[in-house]
């Protein structure tokens, strides 16, 4: 394996590990914030027990995102200097950014799961909010640069130098609205629908449904609008990456010759050695139709792009449709859960749905884990599009397989650690009804 | 002139990371040689003192890591490429500290599951100061130049000899000793007067003690390791008021600590501290990375600069007043008090 493919893949590994702590970081303080205002508004001790268990799974998951990210922000100069060098003076600025929001949000974090005897109630909700708000606009801030690498802007090359560089243009990239608010929302409902299903699960094996019906219900408030937003954010970043992506999106969607009336390709296989799919379902001028509202519309096909330009077709196929097909999963369940919480059903006892929501517990994390595959695989071979070569960007040291290696076992070992110590945490939940521990303990 | 307002404010960020993140390292070393009849309640004032601190502590080394990438891109990959092993030795420690610590926090209360997490916590405590001084010797020693040491050819010349040598060892000592130092001074005052109280002031002597001796031992080893420093600490015209200074700062800590006087023990040990760091960054002033990137050939375009100084700006506004109420409710001796009781 050369360096450059190790390097790949642990930092592929290192985001791949690192999103689903950063995402639960972001929605998990809006799940704690509304139980706790519940508990302030009702004094039911059944509120304060799930915002006081909540927060105390948010600190576990949030440790491990704090030092997960660090990791990545140190691999970004130990596994990529050439882009590091380059990217630095343009696109650091969300990064500067991004810490000062991780700052907030690190310390009113302390405030939070520290404070519960020190501070007062409106102070310590006010702490969850702020926790709440930098959270996501940490996230937002990363996702910022991240879109830079996929369109970037906000500088002029000379010689191979970047010149003039502005980098207020380069975070108002024409990636960043779209991919912004699509990752946002995907946050909320991957975490609002992880969190549903385990307390789904638990109500189905029979525990306790006084605690669990409540934990369900703050989850869903949060999840299910998100996840029925989801398709349409997805369907507005879709059209634009068609638009500035053309590779990306002729990957996407397995289309290698350019054509108007452009069908939409239902599964198959893509057979990148004789430029077609196989065995895929295709649903005539579609895809014209999605990505530029026009059935007669033109569709740039692979064979616009040269072949040393390709990205990986299948896995990006695949993973394409995997994310929609989660996705989509998820927003008829949203759907569901919306009907059912406005006819104010008792939602502990309709076992159908709950099964359909338990099902769903890890199909967000699977459907961002998904989309961000197709959004990295799909720039390659390019780390900045159209400007740096991934190969250019990477580092002169030898030896990365050996530290992938240790990386790899590291983020294995954590995820277990984490696994086992979250599911003490709550599943283990009260038994019964009524049973809760003291509202202060 | 914005990129050496900005650097000064780098090296701002590292002091603070040194005062805040750095006593973290240190309680978990005192969490490793917990020993004596008060063990258990040495490594639960350890733990109380960090729990609620320890992120918001953290984020000054990434603040450094995002101010050093975005406004001296170039002085960053260098690092990056010369000091790839030791930065992740770095790293590793970062990761198996913090969840070690945050595992044995969450992790329930039986005495296997406590011991083993603090035992990973303790260890990465104790190894990733040595190699953050270790990277801090290998900058001061000018070494790091374009394509490694320029020594030789092959992987040992090129990413080993650079920073591992005795000069850059005895840094990451006198570091670890430095941290170590600072935890201990904190502590007396955040555990009830007592015996706990006699166990942390001991420790924070003996370490002081240590500290002043890696002192004089790495500035002799610079004479040949780090000679550009060296130079500067010693030949410069403000030299002599550094040490002055520095040294009046260790002698007050010690003597405030053997007085007991310790609020004044804690303000002069950090002080101490913060002059060796300050000592550091003056001494190879213009340089970023010696032996050849200065602030000015490493600095990213004026544009960058300018924004990131507005944002600084900004970020202070909300960042100090925030630092301010966690340290007022976690650290008061109001609140200190609350918690021994």
């Amino acid at each position: 394996m050369s360096d450059l493919v190790a390097a790949r893949l642990q930092m592929g590994m290192s985001l791949a590990f690192h999103i689903v702590f950063a995402v639960i970081g972001i929605a998990m303080p809006v799940l704690m914030v509304v139980a706790e205002q519940r508990w302030q508004r009702t004094r039911e001790p059944v509120y304060l027990d799930l915002a006081r268990r909540w927060a105390r799974g948010t600190a576990i998951l949030f440790a491990v995102g704090a030092v997960s990210g660090t990791v990545l922000s140190f691999e970004l100069g130990l596994l990529w200097p050439g882009f590091m060098r380059f990217a630095g003076p343009i696109i650091g600025m969300p990064f500067s950014l991004e810490g000062f929001a991780f700052f907030t949000e690190a310390i009113f974090l302390g405030i939070y799961l520290y404070g519960w005897e020190r501070v007062s109630e409106r102070a310590h909700r006010c702490a969850g909010i702020m926790v709440a708000l930098s959270g996501a606009l940490s996230g937002i801030f990363v996702v910022i640069a991240n879109a830079w690498m996929n369109t970037p802007t906000g500088f002029d090359i000379v010689d191979g130098q970047a010149v003039n560089v502005r980098p207020l243009a380069a975070m108002a990239n024409p990636a960043t609205i779209p991919q912004v608010v699509h990752m946002t929302l995907a946050a909320y409902a991957a975490t609002g629908f992880g969190v549903a299903g385990i307390h789904a699960a638990l109500i189905l094996r029979g525990r306790s449904a006084g605690f669990h019906r409540h934990a369900l219900a703050i989850a869903l408030l949060v999840g299910a609008p998100t996840a029925i937003l989801l398709p349409l954010s997805g369907h507005y970043l879709t059209t634009h990456v068609a638009r500035h992506q053309p590779a990306k999106f002729a990957a996407m969607e397995a289309l290698f010759e350019t054509q108007a009336r452009a069908p939409m390709t239902l599964g198959g296989w893509p057979d990148v050695e004789a430029r077609r799919t196989r065995f895929g379902i295709e649903v005539p001028s579609l895809l014209s139709w999605l990505a530029h509202n026009d059935p007669n519309a033109v569709v740039r096909g692979l064979d616009s792009i040269p072949r040393a330009d390709w990205p990986n077709v299948p896995v990006i196929h695949w993973s394409f449709q995997l994310m929609v097909g989660l996705g989509t999963y998820l927003a008829v369940v949203g759907v569901w859960a919306v009907w059912l919480l406005r006819k104010k059903a008792p939602l502990e006892q309709r076992r159908r749905f709950l099964r359909a929501v338990a099902i769903g517990t890890p199909m967000g994390f699977l459907a961002i884990e998904a989309g961000w595959i197709v959004t990295e695989l799909g720039r390659q071979p390019w780390v900045i599009y159209g400007v740096m070569r991934t190969a250019d960007a990477v580092t002169p040291v030898p030896g990365q397989l050996f530290r992938t290696g240790v990386f790899t076992l590291i983020y294995v070992f954590l995820a277990a650690v984490v696994t086992v110590l979250l599911s003490r945490q709550i599943i283990r939940s009260p038994m019964h009804t009524g049973e809760h521990r003291s509202p202060l303990g | 002139m914005s990129a050496v307002v900005i650097a000064g404010i780098l090296v701002i960020a590292l002091n603070a990371y040194v005062l805040l993140g750095g006593a973290d390292f240190g309680g978990g070393v005192w969490d490793l040689l917990a020993r004596g009849p008060r063990k258990g309640a040495q490594r639960e004032f350890v733990a109380h003192a960090i729990g609620p601190v320890w992120e918001a502590n953290h984020v000054w080394l990434i603040l450094v890591l995002v101010l050093l990438f975005t406004c001296f891109p170039a002085a960053f990959t260098r690092l990056a490429v010369t000091l790839n092993l030791p930065l992740t030795g770095v790293l590793l420690g970062i990761v198996l500290r913090g969840s070690a610590f945050a595992f044995r926090g969450y992790g329930g209360d039986r005495d296997v599951v406590q011991r083993r997490w603090g035992r990973v916590f303790a260890i990465a405590s104790l190894v990733t100061p040595i190699l953050l001084g270790v990277t801090v010797g290998a900058i001061a020693s000018g070494q790091l130049g374009e394509g490694g040491s320029g020594k030789g050819e092959g992987y040992f010349a090129s990413y080993v000899a650079t920073w591992l040598t005795p000069f850059t060892v005895c840094v990451g000592l006198f570091t670890l000793a430095c941290f170590a130092f600072l935890a201990a001074v904190y502590l007396t005052l955040e555990v009830p007067a007592g015996p706990l109280r006699e166990d942390f002031r001991a420790r924070a002597l003996a370490a002081g003690l240590v500290v002043i001796l890696l002192a004089g031992l790495s500035l002799l080893l610079a004479q040949s390791g780090a000679p550009r420093m060296e130079a500067g600490l010693t030949l410069s015209r403000w030299a002599v008021s550094f040490h002055v200074a520095t040294g009046a700062a260790a002698v007050t800590a010690l003597t405030a600590l053997w007085t007991r006087r310790f609020a004044l023990a804690r303000i002069a040990a950090a002080a101490q501290v913060s002059l060796i760091v300050w000592g550091w960054a003056w001494s190879q002033y213009p340089y970023v990375v010696p032996p050849d990137l200065t602030i000015a050939a490493s600095a990213s375009p004026r544009a960058t600069l300018r924004l990131v100084l507005g944002a600084l700006v900004v970020g202070a506004a909300v960042l100090f007043p925030s630092l301010f109420y966690l340290f007022r409710v976690f650290k008061s001796s109001d609140a200190v008090r609350n918690a021994s009781s």
